[in-house]
């Protein structure tokens, strides 16, 4: 959907996005367990700081959603500069009550700025459900306060996603503009390790592990004849070559200690 | 040959903007009514939209968090955002952009976020509590920040240009007290005043003034009366707050081994306490009194004129201090009244 040379700020949810855009797995194990050889060489944590603009990846920062007028702004660098590229970022359904996202997605409209922005609506802020957190429930609806178009979709369903960011794409690239997407889903685990999501209803649960957008796909693919030795085959690959990333980043050294103060100041 | 010009500070500001925006195509202004025929609320860009167009003088909304946001963003991509917050007071609005993703990026990812903020800052013109304040220290405090604070029309400019060179976020502060009041010889075309150097502004042996932007003047004006009285007060400008001259501050320091500490930003945890302690630590030996500090006091600044003036150091309070602080050595063996120092802190 992206082309190479696209900019993207994705979320500590967003691990899929790295890997598409080029961040190997060991490396990714590397930020994890604060290794030298992380995106971010021991100076962030978890998926924090994983940004690499070599292949076109802004670093997040926890304070949500602070990437979004970033992203706003790479793509009005791509409106100064003339270049047919276009910026995309995610936000939470817990970001989507900030100020600065209004202050962002308005200043994305003002300047027509060529912007793809996806709320994954998962639900749940932490342990705030949406309910309590918006009275208007369509998150999508918000584009109509900034006069650009708002899409909800079914953020479970693979081709929906992909046609819906495909033509936001698309707009943006042909210059008419910033989209505002719902991707309608759900965090079936807590917000992190520690946090065991008693506040989830386990019916509620249930409910969307009906829905997994892997399991889906799978059977749709099967639908239009792929074998499932072949699916089995892709997750045989995935599951060698993480295996092999996560030794790899386990034995790479941690940080020097006498590297702590190197690269506060760009050259 | 440099053709030397006198300039306010305040057009030494623009010269230094236009300049730039001539020479690199990638600098770009960002902030609020800067824009058209109004050219911002103190008319520093007055002009530049008909010279360099609506592409590269953006209006922005009031929504400073948000385009502050927007000019990491487009830093990030290679462009040189300069962004004028109206006042430095309104900077509080886009601390979060600022302080954790400008600041962290380079280190975190190596991200390089090339832009500058200019916020006029400073009070002394009964602008009250939101049109006064002195931030600095904040951003002090911060890491991955450069900060600087010209004192003087051809610092303006060099600085200005420096901090637009500058691959890193520069929090660049110039002193409102001085746009329009403060005239002095500004070296046309190509000039850059490095950042990280401090400059003595007037030498001495007697006792040294450490200070920065508009009260650079008020401690040269405090050097000329006490020169009448035979006291020689050295005034070293700082200039650049964030990296500090470390070599600067404590040569003065060793030099006349009693030094007052001088800003108009809040006295309490300000630049003045860390360049103190630095003194304290590297040039204790060489001190024959203890370090003075005079700032503003910890109340918001107010902004009738006699609780203004109480609250924010002048030229006259400074030679009282300054003249206090040399006579502490002498004092020794002739007690003399001392200045209750803790009136200003």
């Amino acid at each position: 959907m992206l082309a190479p040379d696209d900019v993207v700020a994705s979320m500590h949810r967003d691990l899929g996005c790295y890997l598409v855009r080029g961040i190997t797995p060991d490396r990714i194990f590397g930020n994890l367990l604060g290794k030298a050889t992380g995106v971010s060489h021991g100076r962030d944590a978890n998926l924090h700081g994983m940004g690499d603009l070599d292949h076109n990846i802004i670093g997040f920062v926890s304070h949500l959603p602070q990437s979004l007028p970033v992203t706003v702004g790479v793509a009005m660098s791509f409106q100064y500069r003339n270049e047919l590229r276009v910026a995309l970022t995610f936000v939470g359904d817990g970001s989507a009550s900030a100020g600065v996202f209004h202050e962002s997605m308005n200043l994305a409209a003002i300047h027509n700025a060529p912007v793809v922005v996806i709320i994954e609506n998962n639900q749940y802020a932490y342990s705030t459900p949406v309910t309590e957190q918006t009275r208007v429930q369509e998150l999508s609806k918000r584009a109509d306060a900034y006069g650009i178009p708002g899409v909800a979709l079914d953020g479970n369903d693979v081709e929906a996603m992909v046609a819906g960011i495909q033509a936001a794409v698309d707009r943006a690239r042909r210059g008419d503009g910033p989209t505002l997407i719902e991707a309608k889903t759900m965090r079936m685990l807590g917000h992190a390790m520690h946090d065991g999501f008693e506040y989830v209803p386990r019916e509620l649960l249930a409910e969307w592990a009906a829905k997994d957008p892997v399991d889906r796909f799978a059977a749709r693919l099967r639908t239009l004849g792929v074998d499932q030795v072949e699916l089995d085959e892709i997750d045989h690959r995935c599951n060698v070559e993480v295996t092999a990333a996560l030794e790899h980043a386990q034995a790479a050294p941690l940080p020097d200690a006498a590297t702590v103060t190197q690269g506060v100041y760009a050259p | 040959m440099t053709t030397v010009r006198e300039l306010t500070y305040l057009a030494a500001i623009s010269e230094a903007l236009r300049e730039e925006m001539r020479r690199d195509p990638d600098v770009l202004l960002m902030g609020e009514d800067i824009g058209g025929e109004f050219g911002g609320a103190f008319k520093v860009t007055k002009g530049f939209t008909a010279e360099f167009g609506e592409r590269r003088v953006l209006n922005m909304p009031l929504a400073e968090l948000g385009f502050v946001g927007a000019a990491s963003g487009m830093a990030l991509m290679g462009l040189r955002p300069v962004i004028e917050m109206q006042f430095a007071d309104f900077i509080t609005t886009a601390f979060d952009s600022i302080v954790q993703f400008a600041g962290t990026a380079h280190y975190r990812w190596g991200g390089a976020v090339p832009w500058v903020i200019r916020a006029p800052a400073d009070g002394g013109l009964t602008a009250g509590p939101f049109h006064s304040q002195n931030p600095e220290a904040w951003f002090v405090h911060t890491p991955g920040l450069k900060v600087v604070a010209p004192g003087t029309p051809a610092d303006a400019k060099g600085l200005l240009i420096a901090a637009i060179r500058d691959n890193n976020p520069v929090i660049y502060l110039e002193s409102k007290p001085l746009y329009r009041s403060e005239t002095g010889p500004v070296p046309a075309g190509d000039y850059v005043v490095p950042i990280g150097q401090a400059h003595v502004a007037r030498t001495g042996d007697d006792v040294t003034v450490i200070t920065y932007g508009a009260m650079v003047r008020e401690a040269l004006g405090a050097a000329a009366t006490l020169a009448d009285e035979g006291i020689a007060v050295e005034v070293l400008d700082l200039r650049t707050l964030k990296p500090l001259d470390t070599d600067a501050i404590l040569a003065t320091a060793r030099k006349t081994g009693k030094v007052l500490i001088v800003h108009a930003a809040n006295q309490l945890a300000g630049v003045g306490a860390e360049v103190s302690a630095l003194i304290a630590a590297e040039a204790f030996q060489w001190l024959d009194a203890s370090i003075q500090r005079l700032g503003g006091l910890d109340v918001p600044v107010p902004f009738s004129p006699p609780l203004e003036e109480a609250y924010r150091p002048s030229a006259a309070k400074i030679a009282a201090l300054a003249c206090a602080t040399r006579r502490l050595l002498t004092c020794k063996d002739k007690p003399e009244p001392q200045m209750d120092t803790d009136k200003h802190g």
